[in-house]
């Protein structure tokens, strides 16, 4: 069963394409994540800090995250006047995912951070903006780290769905196994799809545990 | 100094918090604010440092009016405690303390080897200072809650229930080392609480607020305790008062009795029956216990032989103690200590309650006598 596999990594023309198309979906998953995460945080902060922005805010990201990703891919060259194979449709239109799946956790983690810390924050002489980067915001960080990756998973996935519009991306592996038919071309995506993922959520895992040493401080509380 | 002047805080809705209260905390001393919940002080202690705002009236500090100042900049110059303490639980204990001198500008380095001092400061160990929050315990996070609040020496200090979450036994403790640091630093507090006992052990001043933000009493403790304002001030401060009063009053003229003793080790033959009631002490002269009357001692004289003594009055403490001294002891005699804790002699109920007699009415006792 291993022979067709070896068969398809054997040809240069092939491992070029597969290198293509990965380097080409990390690329097109990592900058609506970073870029997404970075509009959700002051969208999310906004929808925290002013009462009758909060509905609509959230009914609008509501409603961005129900919009079909193809069709979105499909009338955004028209839009905003992108080539149709641009692979700027796919990162503008992921990017606006990623932010609408996360206003409502960073929300959410933003108002989970006790009110006696916030409190003491601002009574300590906090500006509000220092107060926001320096104690909410790093606070918020454990309970985001599912939502984003989520959004990681879900942008990787998506990306394969702009393949049928003719951006690249680890999806033309399937199109293209699907039109020949070639069953290897399209095991051999699928599976770099999963490993890429899994890499990125990985990595988030990582990053998270850098960023909150205090989650895991353990030992046993002294007494009075 | 902080000064209340005819402040009055009403929010949108119509509720009035604080009804054109003034009020003014001398520096250098500590005025507990105390009340019923909705009574205004916590509204009232956020004035100070702007993070409410009075809709009329003014506060001052130092005699400028707050309003003059940038709310961060004022803030960063005056102390504040928070119930639970309100500990980043990100940062260690050591930068936790470090955040106001950082806020100043001051290195990182330079303030974190201050923060240990403080860290000292207020009894806990240096080591703690790498901790996070969540690893000390609800009394430890209190202490270095106070710790932060120092941390750049300001000369006012607001304390906001800050030992309100904490068991007794340990706020005790917190209260007696906030007296202690109180009487080294000498800083100008206004302490909430809802605790009239707390109030009447940490305040020097205290008032009493009744809900709807009025000012009831603003009293010495002593004289709240005398001479309640009102029926309100009168059910706040609750019962015993006539005995709790005694804490303020002092002991001079209580001459300790002598009384006879043993000591732990003595064997029977030191230690003859009698009809009396005999002390027994360490060798360091301190009290352990009462051996009561008749009792017959074989061999050694250990501690299991012994009755549990009452409690300690510490010669020149407030009267209270004695009396309590006296009432605790199983044999009716109150024991006295000096300053280390070694035996001076023993005081009756009777003893006290002549001379409070005798404070009370000194003509009519001359007259008696």
């Amino acid at each position: 069963m291993f022979e067709p596999l070896v068969r398809y990594f054997s040809s240069p023309s092939n491992r070029e394409v597969l290198f293509e198309q990965f380097a080409q979906h990390v690329y097109m998953a990592l900058v609506p994540l970073v870029v997404g995460v970075l509009l959700a945080l002051p969208l999310g902060r906004l929808a925290q800090r002013v009462r009758w922005l909060r509905a609509p805010l959230l009914g609008g990201a509501g409603i961005v995250y129900t919009l079909p990703s193809l069709a979105v891919f499909v009338l955004l060259p028209s839009l905003i006047g992108t080539g149709y194979t641009s692979p700027l449709n796919v990162i503008i239109a992921l990017t606006l995912y990623t932010a609408a799946l996360l206003v409502r956790p960073v929300l959410d983690a933003l108002e989970a951070v006790p009110s006696h810390v916030t409190t003491a924050a601002e009574a300590l002489g906090y500006r509000p903006r220092r107060r926001f980067l320096s104690v909410e915001l790093p606070l918020a960080v454990p309970a985001l780290t599912s939502a984003v990756r989520v959004a990681s998973v879900s942008n990787i996935s998506l990306i394969s769905v702009g393949a049928l519009i003719g951006v690249g991306g680890l999806g033309r592996l399937f199109t293209v196994g699907f039109e020949r038919p070639d069953v290897v071309q399209t095991v051999v995506g699928i599976v770099a799809t999963v490993l890429l993922a899994l890499a990125v959520d990985l990595l988030l895992v990582g990053l998270w545990r850098l960023l909150t040493p205090w989650e895991r401080a353990g030992g046993a509380v002294i007494g009075e | 100094m902080i000064e209340f002047r005819t402040v009055r805080k009403q929010y949108d809705d119509g509720a009035v918090a604080v009804q054109e209260l003034s009020l003014t905390v001398r520096a250098g001393t500590v005025t507990a604010l105390v009340g019923p919940s909705g009574c205004g002080k916590t509204t009232l202690l956020r004035m100070v440092n702007r993070m409410i705002e009075p809709s009329s009236g003014t506060v001052l500090l130092d005699g400028h009016d707050v309003r003059d100042s940038d709310p961060a900049v004022l803030r960063r110059g005056i102390g504040y405690v928070i119930q639970q303490a309100g500990l980043f639980p990100h940062r260690t204990v050591r930068d936790n303390v470090a955040t106001v001198p950082m806020l100043f500008g001051r290195s990182r380095r330079r303030a974190r080897r201050d923060a240990e001092e403080l860290i000292e400061r207020v009894g806990l160990s240096r080591e703690m200072g790498g901790r996070y929050p969540s690893q000390l315990s609800g009394g430890q996070q209190q202490r270095v809650g106070v710790a932060r609040a120092l941390a750049a020496d300001p000369p006012v200090l607001l304390m906001d229930e800050p030992f309100s979450a904490v068991d007794p036994v340990v706020r005790a403790g917190l209260q007696d080392e906030l007296m202690r640091l109180q009487e080294e630093l000498g800083k100008t507090v206004l302490f909430v609480t809802h605790d009239i006992d707390e109030a009447i052990k940490l305040g020097d001043r205290v008032a009493v607020l009744r809900q709807g933000g009025h000012l009831a009493q603003y009293a010495p403790p002593e004289e709240l305790l005398a001479r309640p304002a009102d029926d309100f001030v009168t059910s706040f401060v609750g019962r015993d008062r006539g005995y709790r009063r005694l804490s303020f009053v002092d002991s001079a003229g209580l001459d300790p009795a002598p009384v006879d003793t043993v000591h732990i080790g003595d064997t029977s033959a030191d230690v003859p029956s009698r009809a009396e009631w005999v002390l027994a002490l360490d060798a360091h002269e301190r009290p352990r216990g009462w051996l009561h009357p008749n009792a017959t001692v074989r061999g050694q004289l250990t501690e299991d032989q012994l009755i549990a003594g009452g409690s300690l009055h510490t010669l020149g403490s407030p009267l209270r103690g004695a009396l309590d001294a006296a009432l605790s002891a199983p044999s009716g005699l109150g024991v006295v200590v000096d300053g280390d804790g070694g035996f001076v002699g023993v005081v009756t109920a009777r003893h006290v309650l002549d001379l409070i007699e005798a404070r009370q009415h000194p003509a009519l006792t001359e007259g008696a006598a």
